[in-house]
């Protein structure tokens, strides 16, 4: 560990932290369907979204009409998905000619961009054309990142709402969304992209003749539009099979800091614009509080894991110095080094963004536990776009119904009663996480030629690349322990369908806790009431996600990443 | 009954037109937002990058007076003669495929790790005996198209280099120092060197 990596932590922190109140603020405008400085350009083109599709804006829904509407869209949007890489040999913009993709595949990927998870089981420089790329992939990487922030809004509008039937319009909060939100923010951002070297064409790939005279064929591509939107939607399907750590995804350190404030930047936001929106700032901020400490927690352990040399190599340089990061350098670019590698495959895992600029099936068996682990805790460290927000609410709600057994009285939550109904809603998003994850992970770890035969590596890890994959789908992350091949019928068909569980079964009860919530009366707080500001708040959530997140996978992991780094302590290779 | 039957089909044909909706709304806004943000904003990013950055838009590309690609800035190919710097071992494809990126995958508690580690120190420790291998040349990188490597990297290679183009060191270290590039504003990321365009000095030197 050098004092420059924890500089640039800092660094990276202090930026984030001054985006927070500015972007809660426009969020909660945009949301509310206030007045922005864009409205007087994007109105129009908001109307006519509207007219074309439809839509009446002005109409509310109860949550089961939001989430029907969601599902419809969603279900439609994977279809089209779907047709366009089944047929994109027949379709524009494929300059190297490529074929059409196989209907496992194409379901997987379908599914895994539906849900925010960009799980990708291909290659895609050799798979999907320029017209797949933009029209079918980068499409849900708008959609999936506003269906989360539309659920997260609609969750807020329940606790905020009272004696209320509705909890707002899909479609509004989708278009609003999108277009004054996710389009102008990617549309400069891709650009930046531009200038630090990222490229954007529709041109066919380049032969190069190297300097010893050799071929070399280069991929091309409308690279930075899509990298863009995949970080600030937090998706993470990569343009590119290397993802953020190709030098044409991520051509910069500067680029590379770009790329992590992006994927945190929506959800820490919208921390700010829930406290505004619910009238109790600091509430906001104690959420914010709880995920900054699981964060550099996380990167702590991870940075020292990665900086330590390999126990078994010797006669080379593997400390930490000012002229080469050191440490474990398997799997991770130069430019960035040991601490931005640490850094990205932290902040990656605790949203549910999944871009990689580091190989996490390289990470040190610790290092790729902490990763591992950030997803297991739910993806609430910031989490995804919406999708963190929502989903750290719901511990939230536990939290304060924790409390309020402690004390013995019927728990209030923002001046609304926590009963029954609320959480057997939250307990049903915490338990189906962890029941599709074992489940999958031990039917793959028991064939030996289904699941098995996919490792790329043996012993401990081995459990570790299998467990990793499933955590990964159902969290809708979508990074890897990328040695797993999983472009198996097994692993496609599986994976696709652990995706949308892990996405459609965990939103509905969160939009049935949204609308139970906004039926309710507010009750005024009284001495009673559990204050949900303030450092014990904070230290309790923390707590609770620890104790749900990480204890009901502490089997799993012992028997993965625990034991490989005791056995590879021990000399033990395999 | 007769009259429960009369009041339930308006019931079940509302239901039923509240569902049509939903799939007809579901369709045509995915076929506007498809439009918009699947072909219309990518389109634009790529007109106005072609205008402002046409260099970097189409890849960083290098190429001679006669048009040749040579390679692109930003990516490593392939060295194995003496008389230019190595970049580092590369796991895409066959080795520095650019439509094949991608890292070795292999966990630190592979064996199959360890031997080839160890066996590309050992085998580099008899190129320049007595300095450890910087350990980012023997490690593949994660996109196997890592154009650069650490200063330390270039310098262990400078007595190959100096020998088979009979070279001075201090001209071979000096060309190492122009090539290094710092932390990005002084602060980000690390100090790295990039093996093609130090390559490309080499040869002008030898011009």
């Amino acid at each position: 560990m050098t004092a420059n990596g924890w500089l640039q932590f800092a660094l990276y922190c202090l930026i984030l932290l001054a985006t927070v109140r500015p972007v809660g603020i426009y969020l909660a405008r945009v949301l509310e369907g206030e007045r922005t400085w864009l409205t007087p350009l994007l109105r129009p083109i908001e109307r006519l979204i509207y007219k074309l599709s439809g839509v009446n804006a002005d109409q509310e829904m109860d949550w089961r009409q939001y989430a029907f509407a969601l599902l419809g869209f969603s279900g439609v949007s994977l279809l089209v998905t779907y047709g366009i890489e089944r047929l994109q040999n027949l379709l524009p913009f494929n300059p190297q000619g490529l074929a059409a993709v196989g209907p496992d595949l194409a379901w997987s990927t379908a599914a895994s961009f539906t849900t925010n998870t960009n799980w990708q089981s291909y290659v895609p420089e050799t798979t999907m054309s320029y017209l797949t790329q933009m029209a079918a992939l980068a499409t849900h990487n708008f959609f999936s990142a506003a269906c989360g922030i539309a659920v997260a809004i609609a969750l807020i509008r329940g606790i905020k709402r009272t004696t209320s039937g509705t909890i707002g319009n899909f479609w509004v909060d989708m278009t609003r969304t999108m277009l004054y939100v996710l389009v102008p923010a990617s549309l400069v951002y891709a650009l930046l992209l531009v200038a630090q070297g990222v490229p954007q064409n529709l041109s066919a790939y380049t032969q190069a003749h190297t300097l010893e005279q050799q071929t070399q064929t280069i991929a091309q591509g409308p690279v930075a539009s899509q990298e863009a939107i995949k970080m600030l939607g937090t998706n993470g399907g990569g343009f590119f099979n290397a993802n953020s750590s190709h030098p044409f995804e991520n051509p910069t350190p500067f680029s590379n800091l770009l790329q992590m404030l992006s994927i945190f930047v929506i959800p820490a936001g919208l921390t700010f614009t829930l406290g505004r929106l619910t009238g109790s700032p600091g509430h906001g901020w104690a959420v914010l509080a709880a995920m900054f400490v699981l964060f550099a927690a996380g990167f702590t352990t991870v940075y020292w894991a990665e900086a330590q040399p390999h126990p078994l190599i010797h006669g080379a340089a593997q400390a930490g110095t000012l002229t080469a990061p050191g440490g474990n350098m398997e799997g991770k670019e130069v430019r960035f080094g040991v601490s931005q590698s640490a850094l990205f495959a932290t902040i990656t895992t605790d949203a549910s963004c999944g871009a990689v600029n580091t190989m996490h099936d390289s990470l040190t068996p610790l290092g790729g536990m902490v990763v591992l682990t950030n997803i297991m805790l739910g993806e609430v460290v910031f989490g995804g776009v919406g999708a963190g927000l929502y989903g750290i609410l719901i511990f939230v709600v536990l939290s304060v119904f924790i409390a309020g057994l402690m004390v013995g009285r019927t728990p209030e939550y923002l001046g609304k009663k926590i009963e029954a109904y609320d959480v057997k809603m939250s307990m049903l998003y915490v338990l189906i996480f962890p029941l599709i994850i074992l489940t999958l992970t031990a039917i793959s770890i028991l064939s030996p030629t289904i699941g098995l035969s996919s490792l790329a590596n043996q012993g401990p890890h081995g459990l570790t690349e299998i467990l990793y994959a499933f955590t990964s789908a159902v969290g809708n992350n979508g990074s890897a322990f990328a040695g797993l091949n999983a472009n198996t019928w097994w692993y496609n068909v599986v994976l696709g369908w652990a995706m949308l569980g892990g996405r459609f079964l965990m939103l509905i009860p969160v939009l049935a806790l949204a609308g139970n919530l906004a039926q309710k009366k507010s009750v005024p707080p009284s001495p009673g009431t559990f204050p949900v500001n303030g450092s014990i708040f904070t230290i309790l959530l923390v707590g609770v996600i620890l104790i749900l997140g990480a204890l009901t996978f502490f089997p799993a992991l012992s028997l993965g990443p625990i034991l490989e780094h005791l056995l590879l302590k021990a000399g033990q290779v395999f | 009954m007769h009259s429960t039957s009369t009041i339930a089909p308006p019931a079940v044909s509302k239901a039923v037109s509240a569902s049509h909706s939903v799939w007809r709304t579901s369709i045509r806004f995915t076929l506007v937002a498809t439009l918009l943000v699947g072909l219309g904003y990518p389109l634009v990013v790529t007109g106005i990058a072609a205008v402002l950055f046409p260099h970097k838009a189409g890849g960083s590309l290098i190429k001679l007076s006669d048009g040749t690609v040579i390679g692109s800035e930003l990516l490593a190919q392939s060295f194995t003669s003496d008389k230019y710097f190595h970049p580092r071992p590369s796991a895409a494809g066959n080795g520095y495929d650019a439509t094949a990126s991608g890292g070795s995958n292999l966990a630190q508690s592979s064996k199959a790790l360890v031997d080839r580690i160890q066996g590309s120190i050992d085998k580099l420790a008899a190129e320049n005996p007595g300095h450890p291998v910087p350990i980012d040349l023997v490690t593949t990188s994660a996109s196997g198209l890592d154009p650069d490597i650490t200063p330390d990297a270039a310098r262990f290679q400078a007595p190959r280099i100096a020998k088979a183009r009979h070279l001075g060191d201090a001209q071979v270290a000096g060309l190492i120092e122009q090539n290094t590039a710092g932390r990005q504003f002084g602060l980000l990321g690390e100090p790295r060197v990039n093996v093609l365009a130090l390559n490309l000095e080499l040869d002008k030197l030898a011009k």
